[in-house]
């Protein structure tokens, strides 16, 4: 097992978490999973690098659940998608506005089925923001160019942004719910399209889920494929963030460049497992089939490589690209941590953490990566990140590649009934962790999903706020944030 | 900026000449695409691609219609997602792999291989207004996608692609749009701004429903949140499966569109 699975009473997950944070760990989600006689409120703990995780399960109490956000606020959100989703009365909550759905009070909650009396009854209004010159501006959900759809609420004065309210989860397709009697192998596809540019790094969390509650181990060669496979994830998803971070500051050359680089890792993905976004490769025990390395792989991979060190060598000569990303939305240390930001988001703003490293999954025990940090928080130093990151990728697929071991790709993966597992992996995004309840018959009960763009995305307003509106196109694309991953 | 335009010009050109008939398949033939149904007899009593399959795309061909057709299963590639679960249990080989990915279509029965439906005649296709045969303007709205169509939308644009050569564009406003290319399932809080986009375009206006989400649901078919894609909520006029369609898919169907390139599939069947 990967994690700890421990019963507690609702009265003591205060101080559990107030041990837990004054030990330098973190909590990173909550979740209620409904049983056929009752309801089960899930928190995940991390006790830092190294530590086994924590799942702490409650009885949910009739009277309802003490909200813990005002303690932990990232918190916050996964407390109210509880009460939308699975109709869990929260008390004491310091937002209580429905988050992903609103819903009648009697109407029953989709994952649990109950209907509860709606203690969140009001939609969420904003502050009042008024003023002679205060403007509002709705922009979205349909925005220029091909974008995702979310919508966003500005209050300003000339440039100067008072207020910024994202309206997001329009997308939400009710994806965990689908997963629910599932046979788990059968549910691969289904975490594969969560985030379609982040289609490994959910399936790998999801099959170590699986492989978790089973017990099972995957064979080495199949090991070195899946962090293969998730670096040219990072790969592709860094350039392609280059690239439109270089069309923010309306560097059209490098903006083609950074695409064009993108489309020759898109297409070398394909080359190594015939899909561009690298789906339909992996399963629960290992991969679905073996692959093997395209002739001129290493070839190309170094021509990749030296183009993107070039690329970004000429980027930071370029003055007017990197006078719009210094000192842009800046992300204090301690807010990032607070509100749970994740992945180069994070360690931009000083906070070291990358699961490769600290929970080493697939070959990274093998193979750890160079994490890259910076200390400033601002839009360069998530650049800066991404920068390091990808190079390091690059690094990292060159020696999996030179070093593959022969054998099985996959191995017997059956999870028992009434089983639990939890697996994770560090996605170009950030921190991606999947729990998988099964029921009885060893299905799929309840599947969670913790996706490093909902966490990012609960972090951003805090770096706009009191900004500009010229800087905001650049510090949204700093973050580099997908929508589908956030709604779900 | 001196320096980016003698970068820009010492990188040479990076277009691919697809779809033109030496251009070859626009680096995509390792695309493992959406499978076929071939000759081979299916074995006895086997349903196990249709149990396999995650979208329900697969079902049994209707045995009354008494043709006599030796595959006894019927796929819609409006719901494939391509993830070969049927290709692999297949005993017979009868449902192989293949490398099709230009699949557009402009009715959505042809996204359907019934083995035992009789080959109903092409319908003449109204032409397009002399007008927009050469140039397109695009308004793309996502309406619940996973952002895997997206990211394929936007690779057009790169300098491989680079769809503006084929007089193609994308626009910010939906008045000045002739085409709303629709990706995702449509979920309800979508279904307004989607109509809101549609009804903002002027005439005469296409749709296009892209990938297997936005032509019926695929994997996120209704349920709570959901819908069931694009048809139902505005009028289709090119269908394009796949999940996601590769850029050179898109690319293809947008001519066929503009009546620049022909389609290839008719009834599920691929035609040459």
């Amino acid at each position: 097992m990967n994690t700890l699975v421990l019963r507690m009473h609702a009265a003591e997950i205060s101080a559990a978490i107030e041990t837990l944070l004054a030990k330098g760990g973190r909590m990173q989600m909550v979740y209620a999973h409904p049983l056929p006689e009752h309801l089960e409120i899930c928190y995940l703990a991390s006790l830092g690098a190294g530590k086994p995780l924590e799942l702490w399960c409650v009885d949910a109490p009739s009277a309802g659940m003490p909200s813990m956000a005002a303690h932990v606020p990232l918190l916050g959100w996964y407390e109210r998608e509880m009460h939308d989703l699975s109709g869990v009365d929260l008390l004491n909550h310091p937002e209580p506005y429905p988050l992903l759905i609103e819903r009648r009070a009697d109407e029953a909650a989709p994952l649990s089925g109950i209907r509860c009396n709606s203690r969140f009854p009001a939609p969420h209004v904003l502050p009042d923001v008024s003023g002679e010159d205060v403007q509002e501006l709705d922009f979205g959900p349909v925005r220029a160019d091909v974008f995702e759809s979310v919508q966003f609420r500005f209050f300003y004065i000339g440039e100067r942004i008072l207020r910024y309210q994202p309206r997001l989860f329009l997308k939400h397709r009710g994806m965990e719910k689908r997963f629910q009697g599932l046979a788990p192998e059968a549910a691969m596809h289904l975490a594969e399209r969560i985030s379609g540019v982040g289609a490994l790094a959910h399936g790998l969390a999801y099959c170590q889920a699986i492989e978790d509650a089973a017990g099972s181990e995957v064979p080495p060669r199949a090991r070195a494929w899946r962090s293969l496979l998730a670096e040219l994830e990072r790969v592709y998803n860094h350039l392609h963030y280059l690239g439109h971070l270089a069309d923010t500051t309306t560097l059209k050359v490098g903006q083609a460049e950074g695409r064009l680089l993108e489309e020759r890792a898109k297409q070398l993905n394909a080359k190594v497992c015939g899909h561009r976004l690298l789906m339909n490769v992996l399963s629960p025990g290992g991969l679905r089939r073996d692959l093997h390395l395209p002739v001129h792989f290493l070839r190309e991979l170094s021509k990749l490589e030296a183009d993107s060190a070039r690329y970004i060598a000429q980027l930071e000569r370029t003055s007017s690209f990197l006078d719009r990303l210094h000192t842009t939305g800046p992300l204090p240390r301690k807010v990032a941590f607070d509100q749970g930001a994740t992945g180069p988001v994070e360690r931009a703003s000083g906070l070291d953490r990358d699961l490769r490293r600290d929970h080493p999954y697939a070959a990274y025990a093998g193979y750890p990566p160079r994490v890259a940090r910076h200390a400033d928080g601002d839009a360069y130093a998530r650049y800066r990140v991404r920068c390091a990151e990808l190079l390091d990728s690059m690094r990292l697929v060159r020696q999996l590649a030179q070093t593959l071991p022969s054998g099985d790709v996959r191995s017997a993966c059956l999870a028992p009934a009434r089983g639990v597992g939890l697996g994770w992996a560090e996605s170009p995004r950030g921190s991606v962790y999947y729990v998988a309840h099964l029921d009885h018959a060893g299905r799929l009960s309840r599947v969670k999903i913790k996706s490093p763009s909902y966490s990012n995305w609960r972090v951003f307003p805090y770096t706009v706020h009191d900004s500009n509106m010229m800087d905001y196109a650049i510090n949204e694309a700093s973050f580099g944030s997908t929508v589908a991953g956030c709604d779900r | 900026m001196a320096l980016w335009t003698f970068f820009g010009l010492a990188r040479g050109e990076a277009t691919t000449d697809w779809p033109k008939p030496h251009a070859g398949s626009a680096e995509q033939d390792a695309v493992i695409g959406l499978p076929r149904i071939s000759g081979k007899d299916c074995a006895p009593d086997c349903a196990a691609c249709i149990a396999a399959c995650p979208t329900e795309a697969l079902r049994r061909g209707d045995p009354e219609a008494g043709l006599g057709g030796n595959a006894r299963i019927a796929l819609d590639y409006g719901r494939c997602i391509g993830c070969q679960r049927c290709v692999d249990v297949c005993p017979a080989g009868t449902l192989s792999a293949s490398h099709e990915w230009a699949l557009g279509t402009r009715r959505r029965e042809d996204l359907v291989f019934d083995p035992h439906a009789r080959h109903a005649a092409e319908r003449l296709q109204q032409a397009m207004a002399r007008v927009f045969k050469h140039s397109l303007h695009i308004r793309h709205v996502d309406a619940g996608s996973c952002n895997g169509c997206e990211s394929e939308l936007q690779a057009l644009l790169n300098p491989f692609y680079n769809l503006h050569r084929l007089g193609i564009f994308f626009t910010a406003s939906p008045r000045a749009a002739d085409l709303l290319l629709v990706t995702g399932t449509v979920t309800a809080p979508m279904q307004d701004a989607l109509l809101a986009a549609w009804e903002a375009m002027p005439e005469p206006k296409w749709v296009m429903a892209m990938g297997a989400c936005a032509i019926s649901g695929a994997m996120a078919r209704e349920g709570y949140a959901s819908g069931a894609g694009a048809h139902g909520v505005v009028p289709v006029d090119v269908y394009l499966p796949g999940c996601p369609p590769t850029p050179a898919a898109i690319m293809q169907a947008l001519l066929l569109l503009l009546e620049r390139a022909p389609q290839r599939l008719h009834g599920g069947r691929i035609h040459e």
